[in-house]
């Protein structure tokens, strides 16, 4: 595929860029991350660096030519690659550019260039080690893969305000639809369309069908539902006639709190006045381990697992006469100031006996926490169709030996309820492991 | 049901609301001898008589500034413009008096008349005869605007005018009063100011419209559909102050694309007020830029052939519904 070679926007005010230096020539050959060009911003001089690999077919913009942001100024691509289509752009463009002054404003200050963008890129594909080989080739801000709906200009993907919504319902990245509208602009029937492709073609984690609250951020895990081999369906089959028709096993890990208790000593001293409760960080930290350990994050389904895409965290909360689960959506994608005001309100409703009933539907995961009430450890029954659940006690000052001294430590038990159709003893143990890890050392999560 | 004109429609208002209330009456010029300029007054000097029904000199400061202030003292006059283009001459008791006189008398005074008219263009009566109103008194507080489209909203909505307390200005117009429609015979009609008609349902496109410019949206709307497969939803908005707002977004919200139309000028009109509305409402429900359909930035030509370019049509309207649709 080609890559096309952009004047990025570098800085918020840049409106267009100088050209200074190509630093290769045309028909040199291009790694993935190499410095390709030299340009000239409002505020700095910074190195266009390639994300795509190939050879530099075409130099489009030349030395010494300043061009708006988003100008096409070179092409990469394979020697025998067509690039005919792109050529021809570059023509209209050059045709605009011709009749504009080269600006020579000399500029004094060098600023490390956008090296962020390739490194992020590294960092995102070590992370989601499971995301396939089309969401490592993500386009950037400085080159943009080619056939997608997006703009050069700035990066920003047109799309009409509806296309927008119902992208981020559906858990669409508006980047990887085609726009039919002027300009390029991705419409309402272009979402459609993509909707009604063949799942994991564009479509990303879908939400739509646990609904809800807004969009925050992009979502991180992906709905996918995965046929279950013949090992597992064995699995399925024997555990539920032995213990049915969810066979639960549960696992308990005790967790040193001192930290995190600490440090929502440290946020609630803060003079803003605004108050993080334990279950706060509790949640928070349930659902980061839970993007970390997708196989808890899904639903035994036929005889299929079925991930979700979204982090939907239930809360249960007693009620007067039996118990509600709000549904604290995406929390995953919510730092813990918006889970605290989300979760009390959530909370309050559900007392008031207020929630609507999607308010209380379609949690992918439960939390319960009986804590307040005293209670050191206990197991919680499970949600169908969620596949596991967490049950917090309460924490407690204990005498615990490390190194060989008995000093005191703040302790709290959790158990977690496990669907052994979708969940395995191994799986289980790694998500407590890395809850534990979490709220031990609460400042990594910021990592 | 009876099928009757416009014209049939609103002298049966005006003949209504005169028998259920004697402090109705109706001002005007030939409104009486001569039966009305277009016989709206039809039979009315005949029923109620030369103090009711009045005729009014070649003078519409005048006679609206008489009519506001019976309307002061406890009347409720019926002004009739022979049209709203004569009614500049009268602007000044219609924006400084009526409109105003409640709020700067502290609440005494109520003025509780109607200003009615035709207004837009007829055919051939050129610049200065040829013009739309709604824009210029919907800017103004303190007055209700209606213009009416068919039969029925004419006869309910200028029954609720005559009993409204406070002064509507009520915009019929020439080509409008040979437009037949149903009208219930033994049924007391009262149409709400301020509410809008979903006088055609689809969801592909919303047509925004009011006044005579709703029969040219109804026939855009049978081509779309026809030849387009798009299926318009058709507001008539029937009041301009206050706009019914909430029904124009339900629509919107369903088709995500609308269209506005009006006969008159593109420039701070009553579409250019609703695309606020809307963009400020439902903007996360829009599909593409709200187009708007107008009359040309130009006073009237003559010229039949001119007369025809400047003012909007089904044609015009058509393109602007594809073109919202994306369809080329």
């Amino acid at each position: 595929m080609p890559t096309k070679v952009v004047m990025a926007q570098l800085s918020p005010t840049m409106e267009e860029g100088k050209l200074i230096e190509w630093k290769i020539s045309e028909g040199d050959a291009v790694a993935q991350g190499d410095i390709v060009a030299e340009i000239e911003t409002d505020k700095a001089n910074m190195d266009v660096e390639a994300m795509g690999a190939g050879v530099l077919r075409k130099i489009v913009v030349q030395e010494g030519a300043t061009v708006p942001v988003g100008t096409l100024i070179g092409i990469i691509a394979e020697p025998d690659e067509d690039i005919e289509s792109l050529l021809s752009e570059a023509e209209a463009a050059s045709a605009v550019v011709a009749t504009e002054e080269p600006s020579d404003a000399p500029e004094e200050t060098t600023a490390p260039a956008e090296t962020a963008v390739p490194d992020e890129a590294a960092a995102i594909d070590e992370a989601a080690a499971d995301e396939t080989a089309e969401a490592a080739e993500e386009p950037s801000a400085v080159v943009l893969p080619l056939e997608t709906g997006l703009e050069a200009e700035g990066g920003r993907v047109r799309a009409s305000p509806v296309a927008r919504k119902m992208a981020a319902q559906e858990g669409i990245e508006l980047g990887t639809i085609a726009g039919s509208g002027p300009g390029g602009r991705i419409v309402k029937a272009d979402v459609e369309a993509a909707m009604a492709a063949p799942a994991g073609a564009a479509r990303a984690p879908a939400a739509g069908a646990i609904g809800g609250a807004e969009p925050v951020g992009e979502p991180r895990l992906r709905d996918e539902r995965v046929e279950a081999s013949q090992m597992r369906k064995a699995i399925a089959r024997r555990l539920a006639e032995s213990i049915g028709p969810v066979p639960h096993f549960y696992l308990t890990i005790e967790v040193d709190m001192g930290r995190a208790l600490d440090m929502r000593s440290e946020l609630n001293a803060r003079a803003d006045g605004f108050k993080i409760g334990v279950n706060d960080i509790l949640l928070k930290t349930a659902a980061e381990a839970l993007v970390r350990h997708p196989q808890v994050n899904a639903s035994w389904d036929e005889d299929a697992i079925q991930f979700h895409g979204r982090v939907d965290l239930g809360i249960a909360v007693a009620v007067e006469g039996g118990l509600i689960t709000p549904v604290l959506r995406d929390a995953d994608r919510k730092g813990l100031r918006r889970i605290s005001l989300e979760s009390a309100d959530l909370i309050e409703r559900a007392r008031a006996r207020k929630l609507l009933p999607e308010e209380y539907q379609g949690a992918t995961f439960s939390v319960s926490n009986l804590g307040m009430f005293g209670i050191d450890e206990f197991t919680a029954v499970i949600n169908p169709p969620e596949a596991a659940i967490l049950a917090v006690g309460m924490t407690l000052e204990k005498p615990v030996i490390e190194g060989g001294e008995i000093t005191v430590r703040r302790r709290m038990r959790v158990t977690m309820s496990c669907d052994h159709r979708v969940v395995d003893g191994a799986i289980g143990s790694a998500y407590l492991a890395t809850l534990k890890e979490m709220l031990e050392n609460p400042l990594a999560m910021v990592l | 049901m009876a099928v009757i004109t416009y014209r049939e429609a609103l002298n049966q208002a005006l003949r209504e609301e005169m028998v259920r209330d004697e402090s109705v009456f109706l001002i005007g010029e030939e409104v009486a001898e001569y039966d009305g300029a277009y016989k709206v007054s039809k039979n009315l000097l005949e029923e109620f008589g030369e103090w009711r029904v009045r005729d009014a000199p070649i003078a519409e400061l005048g006679f609206a500034g008489l009519g506001v202030g019976a309307a002061m003292v406890g009347l409720r006059p019926i002004v009739e413009f022979m049209t709203w283009n004569f009614a500049l001459l009268a602007i000044d008791q219609v924006i400084n008096s009526a409109a105003k006189l409640y709020q700067m008398s502290g609440g005494q005074y109520n003025v509780p008349i109607v200003f009615r008219g035709p207004g837009g263009a007829a055919l051939m009566l050129a610049a200065q005869h040829s013009q739309s109103p709604e824009p210029w008194l919907a800017y103004v507080p303190g007055l209700k605007v209606c213009s009416p489209a068919t039969p029925y909203d004419a006869k309910g909505l200028l029954k609720s005018a005559v009993r409204d307390n406070d002064p509507v200005c009520f915009i019929e117009g020439e080509l409008l009063y040979n437009v037949k429609g149903e009208v219930p015979e033994d049924e007391e009609i009262l149409v709400p100011i301020g509410s809008a008609d979903v006088k055609r349902q689809g969801d592909d496109v919303t047509i925004v419209t009011y006044g005579k410019m709703v029969h040219e949206a109804l026939r855009a709307a049978e081509t779309l559909s026809a030849e387009d497969e798009v299926e318009a939803d058709v507001v008539d908005l029937r009041s301009v102050r206050p706009i019914d707002v909430p029904t124009v977004l339900a629509s919107v919200r369903t088709t995500n694309r609308a269209v506005i139309v009006e006969e008159g000028w593109p420039v701070a009109n009553i579409g250019a007020q609703l695309v606020d509305d809307i963009q400020r409402e439902a903007f996360d429900a829009l599909d593409a830029p709200i187009a708007r359909v107008t009359g040309l930035d130009v006073p009237m030509p003559y010229a039949r052939n001119l007369e025809k370019l400047v003012l909007p049509s089904a044609e015009n309207i058509r393109a602007a519904a594809r073109e919202v649709c994306y369809i080329s």
